[in-house]
C-alpha cells in the first residue's frame, strides 16, 4: 500500500496524460462542434492536472483560468451563436482526409523518434528543485520585461483589429 | 520511458493531432479549436522543459503563448462571424473564393 502511495503521483501523471491524449484524439472524430469544444476543455483540464503534478502550479492555475475560463467560454459562445445557421450539415472531413492522416503519421513518427533517441534524460538534481512563483515573477519582470511590454502591444493591436472588423461589418450592413 | 520523455511525446502528439485536425476538418470553428490544441502541445513541451531544466524561460514563454492564444481567438471569432454572415455556412470549402 505504501509503495502504491509512493508512486501515486507518477500513476496520476500517466493517467492525466492518457486522458489528455484520448480527448485530443476525440476532437478529430466527433462531429458536432460543441462536443469537440467539450473534448478540448477536458484535454485542457487534464493538461492543467499534468502541470500541477509537475509542480508548476501557477501555470496550472492560468491554464484553467485563461484557457478554459476565457478562451473556451468565448469559443462555446461563438458555437452557440453560429452553429444553428449552418444549414449544410455535410461531410465531416475535407478532401484532404487521407493526405492529412498520412502527414499525421509521418509527423508523429518523426517527432516521437526524435524525442526517443535524442532527448537527454532528466538531470535528477534539477528535476527535484522547487520552481516557485517568486523566482518566476522576478525573472518575468526583470529579465523579460521587454517581452511582457510587447505582449501588451500585441493585445492592444488585437483590440484595435477587433474594433476594425466590427466597424467594417457595420459599414457592410448599412451600405 | 521516463516522465520527461513521455510528456514530450505527448506534447508532440498533441501538436500533430491539432495539425491534422486543421487539415482534415471542414468546420471553421473546429479548425480554430484544433489550432488551440496545437498551442497546448507547445505549452506542454515548454512547461516540461522548464520543469526539467529548473529555469524560468520556459514558464515565461508559456505565459506569452497564453497571451497569443487569447489575441488569436479575439481576432479569429469576429472574422468567422463576418464570414458566416456573408456565406451562411461554417464549411471551409465554401470560402474558397478567399484564395488570392
Amino acid at each position: 500500500m505504501s509503495a502504491f502511495l509512493a508512486h501515486l503521483d507518477t500513476l496520476l501523471l500517466w493517467a492525466f496524460a492518457g486522458c489528455a491524449f484520448v480527448s485530443a484524439a476525440l476532437m478529430l472524430v466527433l462531429r458536432q462542434p460543441m462536443r469537440v469544444a467539450m473534448a478540448l476543455v477536458s484535454c485542457m483540464v487534464f493538461l492543467g492536472g499534468v502541470y500541477g503534478l509537475l509542480g508548476l502550479h501557477f501555470i496550472a492555475a492560468f491554464q484553467v483560468l485563461i484557457y478554459v475560463g476565457a478562451v473556451m467560454v468565448f469559443m462555446v459562445y461563438a458555437i452557440m451563436l453560429l452553429d444553428p445557421r449552418d444549414e449544410s450539415a455535410g461531410e465531416k472531413y475535407s478532401k484532404l482526409l487521407w493526405p492529412g492522416i498520412i502527414g499525421f503519421a509521418l509527423l508523429a513518427e518523426a517527432l516521437a523518434v526524435g524525442y526517443w533517441n535524442d532527448l537527454p534524460h532528466a538531470p535528477r538534481g534539477a528535476a527535484g528543485e522547487p520552481f516557485d512563483l517568486a523566482r518566476f515573477s522576478q525573472a518575468f519582470l526583470s529579465e523579460y520585461w521587454l517581452h511582457f511590454e510587447l505582449t501588451s502591444v500585441l493585445l492592444l493591436a488585437a483590440v484595435v483589429a477587433a474594433l476594425a472588423v466590427i466597424k467594417e461589418n457595420r459599414r457592410h450592413d448599412h451600405g | 520511458m521516463d516522465k520527461v520523455q513521455m510528456l514530450q511525446v505527448l506534447a508532440a502528439s498533441l501538436f500533430a493531432l491539432g495539425l491534422t485536425g486543421v487539415i482534415i476538418r471542414r468546420n471553421v470553428l473546429v479548425m480554430l479549436m484544433c489550432m488551440e490544441l496545437m498551442l497546448n502541445g507547445v505549452n506542454l513541451s515548454l512547461a516540461t522543459f522548464a520543469h526539467t531544466m529548473g529555469s524560468a524561460v520556459g514558464a515565461v514563454l508559456v505565459f506569452l503563448i497564453f497571451v497569443v492564444a487569447t489575441a488569436e481567438i479575439a481576432i479569429a471569432i469576429p472574422i468567422v462571424l463576418l464570414l458566416v454572415r456573408r456565406k451562411r455556412t461554417l464549411d471551409i470549402e465554401s470560402y474558397s473564393d478567399l484564395k488570392g
